[in-house]
């Protein structure tokens, strides 16, 4: 019942010309997201992915604990001094990030043109 | 003939995570249908997902056997969703629930789960916790009133 949440990696460049790493999610965010979210994200290499941004577009359902996945992304990504922004999310889950204090964290924009401006 | 002043609708899902959007697509058609503007609608469908999930896990435990009741009442100017299960609930009605502290998150003070109470809290305007008895579910109560002069 759950939908299965699909993950893929890409590689793109900011407008300020770093290399920057999109994790494209699609289906829910939920507690199954787990190897989509945190598996995929650890799957990259540290070193050579700096800036990380997160795609929500094709992402219609998330609950709590798929937003606690995010926030173990988020703690995982400060260790290791990557900075990560999102786009993508419905105004009702950038209300929903925004009252869990994810913002101060984890830039949050519209699209993706405006967050690879912003890195 | 007068019309009923309370059209009630009841949804019963199977302890099975996932399920929860099955009540979430029936409060939105009925959200929509008293006439909710869509982020209400979005607003109702998390708190009721939450509280679906809550009843879920730690109401039935996970145990498929047991379903989960979602009773809507749409009123005039307000829904009414009762989520039910078979565990004994809190003995004690929640307090407001704080703000999520993601600076302690971060740092690994909290965990990064715990949300759910909060975002229900947040998101309806009213919620209320109802334990059961050894005869009786236990239920959550979610109220989410029509704005009709908002835009």
């Amino acid at each position: 019942m759950q939908s299965e949440t699909k993950a893929r990696v890409e590689q793109l460049t900011s407008v300020a010309g770093q290399p920057v790493t999109v994790l494209r999610f699609e289906g829910d965010i939920a507690s199954t997201s787990k190897d989509a979210v945190i598996c995929t994200y650890q799957s990259l290499p540290k070193a050579s992915t700096p800036l990380v941004l997160l795609d929500f577009t094709k992402v219609d359902y998330i609950n709590s604990s798929g937003i606690a996945l995010v926030i173990q992304l988020l703690i995982e990504a400060s260790n290791s001094g990557q900075k990560v922004c999102a786009f993508g999310l419905s105004a009702h889950f950038t209300k929903v990030f925004t009252m869990v204090g994810i913002p101060k964290y984890a830039g949050l924009f519209s699209t993706q043109a405006e967050a690879l401006a912003a890195l | 003939m007068s019309e009923p002043k309370t059209t009630t609708v009841e949804v019963r899902v199977p302890s099975r995570l996932g399920f929860e959007k099955v009540a979430m697509s029936t409060a939105a058609s009925v959200a929509k249908l008293m006439g909710f503007r869509d982020d209400r609608i979005e607003d109702l469908k998390t708190a009721l997902a939450e509280a679906c999930i809550n009843a879920i896990e730690h109401g039935n435990r996970l145990n498929e056997k047991l379903s989960v009741g979602v009773v809507l009442s749409a009123g005039v100017d307000a829904l009414e969703v009762k989520v039910m299960d078979d565990g004994k609930g809190m003995k004690t009605q929640p307090g407001k629930q704080k703000k999520p502290d993601i600076d302690r998150k971060m740092r690994g003070e909290e965990e990064p789960r715990g949300m759910g109470m909060f975002l229900i809290q947040s998101l309806v305007d009213e919620a209320e916790w109802v334990a059961g008895d050894e005869a009786n579910s236990s239920y959550v109560r979610l109220v989410i009133r029509l704005d009709k002069d908002a835009k």
